[in-house]
C-alpha cells in the first residue's frame, strides 16, 4: 500500500513538474482561459454543456486569429461537484497555470467557495447562471440574472391578464440559499402587491427530492378554493423531473395551475417526455427557440462543435457566449489581458444578445438583458409567450429587502465597491 | 371581471361579424374570424376564437380542436390557415378550411398559431360549448365539465336544452352541477340560495372553486347572504374531505412504501441473508434504470410492452454484474466487513463513472408508457395514480416471487441452509461458494428489477443510486437484518410514517424525524423489528 501511494505521488508529481515546464515555456505565446466546471458528481450533468460551450467560443476566437496576435489556450479542471473543490482549482488555474480569466461554477455555494480565492490573487471570474443576487464583486462578472432579471418579473406576468391574473401563489423550492434568498424577496414583493399572507404557500424540498405525492396533493388542493393559483418553483435539478411527472399524473394541467420555473431550462427537458407538461411555464433571458439569425448561427456551431443534432443549447450557455465575447472584446480594445485594465474596459462595454438586442455589461457588475417567458412545448422546447419591451438593468442588492434595499454596487470611481449604502454614504467594508 | 370583459369581446365579435357581413353567409364569419388568429397579440386571438366558436359552423369545432393541440399553422407567405403532417423533408400541408392538399413546403415556411395558458382556458370552454351534444358520452362529460369550471351565463340556455336531452346519468349530473353554478352568481336572492344548495356535498373541485368564490364575494345584502350559505356549504364538504384525505395519505404511503421496498429488497437478500455490507447496491438500481432505457431505444415502436421486457432483461444484467463482482471482488473479502464496505463502495464509483462515460452524464429520458399515466378519480378528494397503483402491485408481486424462490426452490433452500450454517451446509455437500454467488446475483437481479421500476418514477441518470442506498440500508436495518417480512414491514411502515407526518413538518424535517425515531429504535432493538433467531444469531 504504502510503496504504490509513494510510487503515485512520485508520478503525479512528475506529471505536474512537466506541465509546469510545458506551460512556462508556452506562457509567453497564448493567452491561458480556464474553465472551472464539474466534470463528475453531481452538478457534472449540467456544468459539462458549459465546459463545452467555452471550449467552442476558444476554438472559435482561434479560428478567427486568436487574441491580440496570440492563440487562447483552454485550461480545463474538474472540481468534481465538490465546493471547497472549487476554490483549491481556482487556486491551481490562478497560481499554476496562471490563466487570464476563468469562466466556472454554477451553484451559489461553489461561487461563494471560490470568490476570496479570485479576490485575494486579482483573478476575474464570468458567472453565468442565474442567481439569488446579494452581491457584486470585483473580480466576479455576473452574466446570469438577478433575481430582478428573472423572478420579479416571472411573477409580474402571473400577476397580469395576459398571465392569467394569479392572486394566489406557491412557492415550492428545494432546501437551499437561492431557493430560500429568492422566495424571501418574492414574498415580500407579493405582500407589497397587495396579495395576503394566506394567499401565499412556501413549500421546501431536500435535494433530489423523488416523492411528489403530498406536495401536489397539497398544491392541488390549494388551488380548489376559487382563486387562480399558480406555482413559482425554484426546485432545482433532478428533483424536477420527478416533480412534473407527479403533476402529469395527478392531472394538473398548465391552464388549471400553471407552473413557473427558474431552473428548468431545454437541458432539463431533454430527459424529460413534455407531452403532459405542455403550458407550464419557464422564465430566462434566453430559449433556443428564439428566432434570430445570431441564434440560428450559434445552434449551428453547437451542433457541429459537440456533433450531435439532437443537443439542445439554454440560457447558461448564451450568458457564457455574451460573456466571452464581452471579454475578447475588451481585451481587443485594451491590448492587454491585465485583470485590472480590462475590468475598466468592461464596463459599458456591449454585444449582441443572441434573442436580438444588446447586452450591456453595467458598472455593478451585472448585464442588461431581457426577460422571457416561454411555454413547454411538447417537442422540449419553449414557445416564448411575453417577454420585457426592452432589457432590464440587473440589480446586485433587491430592493425588495429591508437589509438591502439601500444597497448599490458600482465599481468605478466615486463610489468604487459592490455594496455602497445610499443612506450612509459608505460602503460597509466586506469585499463583496 | 375576466367574465364580463370575455362576454364583451364575445359580443363584440359578434356585433363585428354582423355588420361586416351582414347578409353573408356563416362560412365567410369563420373566414373572417379565422383570419384574426394570425395576430401576434394574444388577446386579438382570443376575439378570434370566440368569433369562430360563435359562427355556428360545422367545422369550427375541428378547428378549435386543432388549436389546442397546436396542430393549426398559417403560411408565412399569406395568413392562409393550414393543417401540418410531418414530412421526410419539411411539412405537408393541407387547408384547413376545405382540406385541399397545397403540397410540401419548409418548415420555415409555415408557423404555428401559439397559444397560451389563457388561451387554453378560453378554447377549453369555447369546446365544451361546442361539445355539449357531441354523441359520445365521454365528449360531453369534457364539455360539461369545462363549463362547470368557468360557469359562464350565456352558456345557461344551451345546458338547459342539453340537459333536457341528455341521458347518460354521469353528464346529466355535471350539467346540472353547471346550471347550479351559472345560477347561484345571479339573480333572486332565493334562486341563488337554492343553486347553491344545490352545490352543497358535491365531491367536485370545480365546485368547490365556484362556491369558493361565492364565498369571497363582497357586495350588497343578497350576494352576503349567498355568501353565507357558500361558505357554511364548504365547511360541510371539508369535514367530508377529512376522511378521504386520510384515505389518501394512507395511499401515498403504502405507494412510498412500496418504492422502498423495491429499491431495498435486493438488500434484504444481499445484506440481510449474506451480510454483505454491499455499497454497490444502488448502482444495480440505477443499471437497472438503464436497462430500461436502452429496451425503450430497442423497441421504439412498441412502447408501451417495452418494461415487459425489460423487467427479465435488467434482471438478468444486473444478476449477471452482481455475480461477476461476487466472483471477482467480494468472494475474496468475506469475514472482513470493513474491506468489503470500502470495496463495494469503490465499484459504485467505479460503474457510476463508467455509466457517465458511456452514455453521458446527462439524464436519459425513459418514456412512460400511456396505461401507467393518469389517475383513477374516486373524487374530488381522493384520487388514485395508475403508476402508484401498478408499482405497488409489482412490489408485491416481486415480494412474493422472492418468497417462494427462498421457501419454496432448491436453490432457496440451499440458501437458507448457508446462511444458517456455513460449515455445516459445505459438510452436507452444498457448494457454498456457488450459492453465494447466486445468492447475491439474485438480490443484484432483484434490484435491477426495482431499477425498471424507479425509471418510471424518478431520472435515470449516474447518480439515481445514490439517492435510494441509503433508504435501502434503513429499510433492512430497521426491519431486521436477514428476514424478507422485516423488510416489507418496515418499508411500509416508514413509508406511511413518512407520508403522516409530511403535511405537518414539510419533506425536509419530516425525513430528518424518521431517521431520529430509526437511530432511537435500533438503540432498543439492535436487531430491528423482526430478529432472526437460532443459531445464525450468534455466529
Amino acid at each position: 500500500m504504502k510503496h504504490y501511494g509513494l510510487k503515485a505521488a512520485t508520478v503525479a508529481a512528475g506529471m505536474a513538474a512537466g506541465m509546469a515546464v510545458g506551460t512556462a515555456a508556452q506562457a509567453d505565446e497564448t493567452i491561458k482561459v480556464g474553465v472551472l466546471h464539474s466534470l463528475s458528481g453531481t452538478m457534472a450533468i449540467s456544468e459539462t454543456t458549459l465546459k463545452d460551450t467555452v471550449l467552442m467560443l476558444v476554438e472559435e476566437q482561434n479560428a478567427n486569429g486568436g487574441l491580440l496576435g496570440k492563440q487562447l489556450e483552454a485550461v480545463v479542471v474538474d472540481p468534481a461537484s465538490d465546493w471547497p473543490l472549487f476554490a483549491e482549482k481556482a487556486r491551481e488555474l490562478l497560481e499554476v497555470h496562471e490563466v487570464d480569466v476563468i469562466f466556472g461554477n454554477w451553484t451559489s455555494v461553489s461561487r461563494k467557495s471560490v470568490l476570496p480565492v479570485v479576490e485575494e490573487l486579482n483573478g476575474m471570474l464570468f458567472y453565468p447562471v442565474q442567481y439569488e443576487g446579494e452581491e457584486s464583486s470585483k473580480n466576479v462578472f455576473y452574466t446570469g440574472a438577478a433575481p430582478n432579471q428573472q423572478a420579479i418579473p416571472a411573477v409580474d406576468y402571473l400577476l397580469s391578464e395576459e398571465g392569467g391574473g394569479v392572486t394566489r401563489f406557491v412557492l415550492a423550492g428545494t432546501d437551499y440559499v437561492y431557493p430560500r434568498t429568492t422566495n424571501k424577496i418574492l414574498e415580500q414583493y407579493l405582500l407589497d402587491k397587495g396579495i395576503p399572507q394566506e394567499d401565499i404557500l412556501i413549500n421546501y424540498t431536500p435535494f433530489g427530492h423523488s416523492d411528489w405525492q403530498t406536495i401536489v396533493s397539497d398544491i392541488k388542493a390549494f388551488g380548489s378554493t376559487g382563486k387562480k393559483t399558480a406555482v413559482v418553483s425554484t426546485i432545482n435539478g433532478d428533483a424536477n423531473v420527478p416533480f412534473y411527472k407527479e403533476l402529469g399524473n395527478q392531472g394538473i394541467g398548465a391552464e388549471d395551475i400553471p407552473v413557473i420555473a427558474f431552473s428548468v431550462g431545454e437541458e432539463e427537458l431533454s430527459g424529460l417526455d413534455t407531452g403532459p407538461l405542455v403550458g407550464h411555464l419557464a422564465a430566462w433571458n434566453y430559449f433556443m427557440s428564439a428566432e434570430s439569425d445570431a441564434n440560428d448561427e450559434f445552434i449551428e456551431k453547437w451542433h457541429a462543435f459537440i456533433g450531435d443534432e439532437d443537443r439542445v443549447t439554454n440560457d447558461p450557455m448564451e450568458a457564457h457566449y455574451i460573456g466571452f465575447n464581452m471579454w475578447a472584446k475588451a481585451v481587443e480594445s485594451v491590448g492587454t489581458t491585465d485583470v485590472d485594465t480590462v475590468r475598466q474596459a468592461m464596463y459599458g462595454i456591449t454585444y449582441p444578445n443572441l434573442t436580438g438586442g444588446i447586452a450591456v455589461m453595467n458598472t455593478n457588475h451585472h448585464l442588461t438583458k431581457p426577460v422571457l417567458i416561454g411555454e413547454i412545448q411538447d417537442d422540449g422546447q419553449f414557445e416564448i409567450v411575453w417577454s420585457t419591451p426592452k432589457g432590464v438593468i440587473g440589480d446586485a442588492w433587491t430592493d425588495f429587502l429591508p437589509e438591502s434595499k439601500n444597497l448599490v454596487a458600482d465599481w468605478t470611481a466615486p463610489i468604487s465597491c459592490g455594496n455602497f449604502n445610499i443612506t450612509t454614504g459608505a460602503c460597509s467594508g466586506q469585499n463583496y | 371581471m375576466v367574465l364580463i370583459r370575455r362576454l364583451a369581446k364575445l359580443f363584440s365579435a359578434v356585433l363585428l361579424l354582423a355588420t361586416l357581413a351582414p347578409a353573408a353567409s356563416a362560412q365567410t364569419g369563420l373566414e373572417d374570424a379565422l383570419a384574426g388568429l394570425t395576430a401576434r397579440s394574444f388577446s386579438d386571438k382570443e376575439t378570434a376564437i370566440l368569433a369562430i366558436a360563435a359562427s355556428g359552423d360545422p367545422r369550427a369545432e375541428t378547428l378549435l380542436q386543432a388549436l389546442q393541440e397546436g396542430d393549426l399553422y398559417f403560411r408565412r407567405s399569406d395568413d392562409r390557415m393550414v393543417f401540418v403532417r410531418d414530412a421526410e423533408k419539411g411539412y405537408d400541408i393541407s387547408d384547413a378550411l376545405t382540406g385541399e392538399e397545397l403540397g410540401n413546403v419548409g418548415k420555415r415556411k409555415v408557423r404555428k398559431v401559439s397559444i397560451n395558458n389563457k388561451l387554453r382556458g378560453v378554447l377549453k370552454s369555447a369546446l365544451g360549448g361546442l361539445r355539449l351534444f357531441a354523441p359520445d358520452d365521454g365528449a360531453r362529460a369534457e364539455a360539461a365539465r369545462a363549463l362547470l369550471s368557468d360557469p359562464d351565463p350565456a352558456m345557461l340556455s344551451g345546458i338547459e336544452r342539453a340537459l333536457a336531452a341528455e341521458e347518460a346519468a354521469r353528464v346529466a349530473e355535471l350539467l346540472t352541477l353547471a346550471r347550479a353554478a351559472i345560477l347561484a352568481q345571479s339573480g333572486p336572492v332565493e334562486d341563488r340560495l337554492a343553486a347553491v344548495a344545490a352545490l352543497d356535498g358535491s365531491m367536485n373541485p370545480d365546485v368547490w372553486a365556484v362556491l369558493g368564490r361565492l364565498a369571497n364575494a363582497e357586495g350588497d345584502g343578497d350576494t352576503q347572504t349567498v355568501a353565507q350559505a357558500a361558505s357554511e356549504a364548504l365547511a360541510r364538504i371539508d369535514s367530508q374531505k377529512q376522511l378521504y384525505q386520510i384515505l389518501e395519505t394512507i395511499f401515498f404511503g403504502l405507494s412510498l412504501g412500496a418504492v422502498l421496498l423495491l429499491a431495498a429488497v435486493g438488500l434484504a437478500i444481499t445484506f440481510g441473508v449474506m451480510g454483505v455490507i454491499n455499497m454497490a447496491h444502488g448502482e444495480m438500481l440505477m443499471i437497472g434504470a438503464y436497462t430500461t432505457f436502452v429496451v425503450q431505444q430497442l423497441m421504439p415502436n412498441a412502447i408501451e410492452y417495452s418494461l415487459f421486457v425489460a423487467i427479465p432483461a435488467a434482471f438478468i444484467v444486473t444478476g449477471l454484474i452482481g455475480i461477476g463482482i461476487e466472483r471477482s471482488v467480494i468472494r475474496v473479502l468475506y469475514g472482513r466487513p470493513l474491506e468489503t464496505l470500502l470495496a463495494t463502495f469503490g465499484i459504485s464509483l467505479a460503474l457510476q463513472q463508467a455509466v457517465r462515460t458511456i452514455f453521458s452524464p446527462l439524464n436519459q429520458p425513459v418514456i412512460t408508457p400511456d396505461w401507467l399515466s393518469g389517475f383513477y378519480e374516486v373524487n374530488g378528494a381522493l384520487s388514485i395514480t395508475y403508476n402508484r397503483l401498478y408499482i405497488i402491485i409489482f412490489c408485491l408481486l416481486v415480494f412474493a416471487a422472492l418468497l417462494a424462490i427462498l421457501k419454496r426452490t432448491h436453490l432457496g433452500l440451499q440458501m437458507r441452509a448457508v446462511t444458517q450454517n456455513r460449515k455445516m451446509a459445505s459438510a452436507m455437500g452444498i457448494r457454498t461458494g456457488w450459492v453465494d454467488a447466486m445468492t447475491f446475483g439474485l438480490g443484484s437481479g432483484v434490484a435491477g428489477i426495482g431499477g425498471v421500476a424507479l425509471s418510471q418514477l424518478t431520472n435515470v441518470g449516474p447518480n439515481l443510486g445514490q439517492a435510494y442506498i441509503i433508504d435501502s440500508f434503513m429499510v433492512v436495518v430497521f426491519g431486521g437484518v436477514g428476514n424478507l417480512w422485516g423488510a416489507f414491514v418496515g418499508a411500509m411502515t416508514l413509508g406511511v410514517a413518512n407520508k403522516f407526518m409530511e403535511p405537518f413538518t414539510g419533506a425536509v424535517v419530516a425525513k430528518i424525524l424518521v431517521l431520529v425515531f430509526i437511530i432511537l429504535f435500533i438503540q432498543r432493538r439492535p436487531r430491528g423489528l423482526f430478529a432472526l433467531k437460532g443459531r445464525a444469531v450468534e455466529s
